[in-house]
């Protein structure tokens, strides 16, 4: 088949922007639609051009590396599917494309397809985590786990930071993938010593990174790659209005 | 130089890591911040360790080229974890998985290391637990296992399919704790680019921000790598396609010795190269073959027609067929090289890619005849339909296609006991160094070597190291940091100023292919002498002839890729000539003249050591160098799977 694609390319942080339009012969079926773009690709640097870049890692959809706005939709039409196994029989010949990076003024672009989520590691670093030393953990079957909370932990946990929750969100909020990590951990006994404190600085530093607030569209869940619910939220609103009102000990603070 | 004393403990084995412990020096904990540490990748291993020193007080640099330090490719495990827990009551011990580990390695691994890593196996799951790694859980609330692998002891942890994931967010979740408490600074977007080594020593590293393009230098009291393993070096692998040997070469280059480079590991259940713009291959787990027959059609005739128009007696169930007893379940290596038989036979299936057929059938048709089609769906489901996703078939329907891809690399950098290379103040973790698995690793093993070296095994023996020297101040500004950054600076320039006709893709794809079929599967000392004669061909056409778009100062995926297959294009050499010189058939290394009947045929008098291989220039022959190994636990014995 035969496609045309409308690419954003941008040299930097600072430059402008704009889109460009290329043809793409020959597209297979079987391709990935990341393989199409190294063929685009291998065509450009052929003829000594720059190829657009984009993101990508594992090809499996795991690293959550990938990913970008293909006609309006992260990752493209098919649900829970990131864009290195989107597979162009997904598309058809003469299907106009439009690629666009992920935009939110709290991921900016870095060249073309790619943007910084440094952002989630920073809401990480504000709480995403047990305060557990190596070498410091009890036995591992001392503390026995409901199959249902360990369950519903690992949905959560299946999150893998692609970004394209905040992309889809017309507030670009990071609310689901703040509210995935801290499901996560909350569900679970080990997370519990923390969970009041994790919740409030986990969203207040959302909030720092420019990220905008949730106001119940439900589009991120739609175009999760993991099938993460919008019903994480919820708990971490939850979470955070009682860590707002009560509060508990923290790392870092004197207990003396 | 000779190869160092390889430290190694003498005295009963189920003491010796503890006796280690005690024997070695530790730092003060005051003194620790006055040290500082690199440690380069992100992965299981490198996140791991670098959390570890980091809440132990050193300070702390961590590295890697992802955009955050949660993508290295250890997120893409699926299977588990192993641990000697014996939680299944199954007759499970540290000393069983120690025995498992080095007979499934084919006996070319070092005893002590082996049961050191089954020793701190039950550690890992205490931690990960800790973490908060949602690890699979029976109704009472206890941990769930399973077997893999075709272990006869039930010792797996796992996450649903994604243990990799969830164990590298709980190393992740670690490392950003100290980030957050300023002990270790991150580095996300940078690539190391050389080993800085000052008089004698390991000091630092010279990255290239990945961003910016500027070239900087880091320097430190040691240096850790766990920058994974070389399997891309095959082009088409399982691997995340950034994965490279750039920085376990490049130190190799500055007087670190590689080990054993041609162990490597062939997984036999990959989906099928679909066309030549493949760009990589996707694994599909190794449970498949519980319930799913492996077949080819009898008659090449047959191969192009629908699998459901081809009659039962017409199908060759060829893993039945020769190894009766373990059937489709035959160790990764023997099913992954019955499946090249099958196909060199031309009775591959699937579409031709440049004139072959190689696939071979996973057939549940049986399965769901004899259990259901909702227990097949209950066990496999999420499988299926990542195939479905993938090739557009529908396997509840047609057979699944599969064939062998490389995954994992046995070989890596040579350590001692105390992770230390041939360069003092070099430490190697995780798939970079060669030192568990012998010449071949069992499955749910790779996550526990990463997490054991970066949690429980490094942070004690860098300590050691460092407890023997004192900080002496030494800046970036020295002679030896800025002569490496002028190097890389030059390469860097070299590559952009070529402006051949050749893609770096199109090169990396010609010296992948050589080696899958020369230095791959099977093995032949024909093959490996032509591919060593063409290797240093293909290197200078590279160099004379290969086109990298844009500049050095920029985001620039073109060069960073460039860099990469220039070091393959050199890696490759030590590679092929290390499987030239093993003239036996051991683990994932078959030679077809060591054979008998297909099955391996291990050679122990000439050929139970490790070959530890010595740079000596581009282009050189390498030295090598042999650690022999004893075997005083374990006896030798051959494997037989008929």
């Amino acid at each position: 088949m035969r496609l045309t694609l409308h690419i954003w390319r941008q040299k930097g942080r600072s430059d402008k922007g704009g889109f460009e339009t290329h043809q793409v012969d020959n597209v297979s079926e079987h391709m990935s639609f990341l393989e199409m773009l190294d063929v685009l690709n291998e065509g450009l640097e052929s003829q000594g051009k720059e190829p657009v870049a984009f993101e990508h890692d594992c090809r499996e959809g795991i690293c959550g590396s990938c990913g970008f706005v293909i006609n309006g939709r992260a990752h493209g039409p098919m649900t829970r599917t990131t864009v290195c196994q989107l597979h162009m029989r997904s598309f058809k010949d003469g299907d106009d494309l439009t690629l666009e990076p992920w935009r939110a003024k709290a991921f900016p672009i870095l060249r073309d397809l790619i943007v910084d989520r440094s952002a989630f590691d920073r809401i990480v670093q504000a709480g995403g985590f047990v305060s557990t030393n190596t070498g410091s953990a009890p036995e591992a079957n001392s503390v026995p786990v409901r199959r249902d909370c360990a369950d519903k932990s690992m949905d959560a946990a299946a999150c893998i930071g692609c970004g394209a929750c905040v992309a889809m969100c017309p507030n670009a909020s990071a609310s689901l993938f703040t509210a995935a990590k801290l499901a996560h951990l909350n569900l679970l006994p080990q997370g519990e010593p923390e969970r009041l404190i994790r919740s409030e600085k986990m969203v207040l530093q959302m909030d720092i990174e420019g990220f905008g607030h949730c106001t119940n569209h439900g589009d991120c869940e739609v175009v999760c790659p993991k099938g993460i619910s919008v019903t994480t939220i919820a708990q971490m609103n939850r979470n955070y209005v009682q860590a707002t009102l009560l509060s508990s000990p923290r790392e870092g603070d004197s207990t003396e | 130089m000779s190869l160092p004393d390889n430290k190694l403990p003498t005295g009963p084995i189920q003491t010796a890591w503890t006796d280690r412990k005690f024997s070695m020096k530790l730092v003060n904990p005051a003194n620790r911040r006055k040290y500082t540490v690199i440690v380069v990748g992100s992965g299981l291993a490198g996140a791991s360790a670098a959390a570890t020193l980091g809440e132990l007080g050193y300070n702390v640099h961590c590295f890697c080229f992802q955009d955050s330090p949660r993508r290295a490719h250890s997120i893409a495990a699926q299977g588990g974890i192993n641990a000697a827990k014996n939680y299944q009551n199954d007759g499970d011990s540290v000393y069983r998985l120690f025995y498992d580990t080095v007979k499934g390695g084919d006996f070319r691994s070092r005893e002590p290391n082996v049961y050191r890593l089954a020793e701190v196996s039950v550690n890992i799951i205490d931690q990960a637990v800790a973490q908060g790694v949602p690890f699979a859980r029976e109704y009472g609330g206890l941990l769930a296992n399973r077997s893999f692998g075709g272990a006869q002891v039930s010792r797996t942890f796992y996450a649903r399919g994604q243990t990799g994931q969830q164990l590298l967010l709980g190393a992740y979740s670690a490392l950003e704790r100290q980030i957050a408490r300023g002990t270790v600074k991150m580095h996300s977007r940078s690539e190391m680019l050389d080993l800085v080594v000052v008089d004698g020593r390991a000091r630092g590293i010279v990255v290239r921000d990945l961003e910016t393009g500027k070239v900087e230098s880091y320097v430190a009291d040691a240096v850790a790598l766990g920058t994974g393993g070389y399997a891309n070096v095959f082009y088409l692998s399982t691997n995340a396609k950034g994965c490279n040997v750039t920085a376990t070469w490049r130190a190799h280059k500055r007087g670190a010795y590689f080990a054993n480079p041609c162990f490597t590991q062939i997984h036999p259940t990959c989906i099928p190269v679909a066309g030549s713009y493949q760009s990589k291959l996707t694994l599909m787990s190794e449970s498949l073959r519980n319930d799913g027959r492996v077949w080819v059609p009898k008659n090449p005739a047959d191969c192009g027609k629908h699998p459901g128009e081809i009659a039962e007696g017409d199908r060759d169930y060829y893993l039945e067929r020769k190894y009766p007893s373990y059937g489709n379940l035959s160790p990764r290596d023997i099913a992954s090289r019955a499946a090249k038989e099958a196909c060199d036979d031309g009775r591959g299936v699937g579409p031709m890619v440049e004139g072959v057929r190689r696939g071979v059938y996973l057939d549940f048709a049986d399965a769901i005849k004899r259990l259901g089609k909702p227990a097949v769906v209950e066990k496999y489901g999420n499988l299926f339909e990542m195939y479905q996703r993938i090739t557009g078939e529908d396997p509840y329907e047609v057979p699944m296609r599969m064939y062998p891809a490389p995954h994992y690399t046995m070989g890596g950098l040579w350590v001692d006991y105390q992770l230390q290379s041939t360069i003092p103040g070099l430490f190697v973790i995780g798939e970079a160094n060669f030192s568990d698995h012998g010449a071949n690793r069992l499955g749910a093993s790779a996550l526990m070597q990463g997490l054991a070296d970066g949690y429980f095994v490094l942070p004690f023996t860098l300590a050691d190291y460092l407890a023997g020297r004192k900080p002496d101040g030494l800046q970036t500004t020295h002679a030896a940091f800025k002569d490496v950054e002028r190097e890389v600076n030059a390469r860097t320039d070299k590559l952009l100023s070529i402006k051949g006709k050749r893609t770096v893709d199109s090169f990396h794809r010609e010296l992948g292919l050589m080696m899958w079929d020369n230095c791959g599967m099977a093995r032949t000392d024909e093959g490996l002498a032509k591919t060593l004669k063409r290797i240093p061909e293909l290197r200078e056409e590279f160099w004379k002839n290969v086109t990298v778009a844009g500049s050095g100062a920029e985001l620039n995926q073109s060069l960073e890729k460039a860099g990469r297959v220039a070091d393959f294009l050199e890696f490759a050499e030590v590679m092929c000539l290390d499987a030239r010189t093993r003239e036996e058939s051991c683990g994932g290394h078959f030679r077809t003249e060591y054979q008998d009947e297909g099955e391996a045929k291990r050679n122990d008098e000439k050929f139970s050591h490790v070959s530890a291989w010595e740079y000596t220039g581009v282009g050189n022959a390498p030295t090598l160098h042999k650690e022999p190994l004893e075997f005083n636990n374990v006896h030798f014995a051959t494997r037989s799977y008929k």
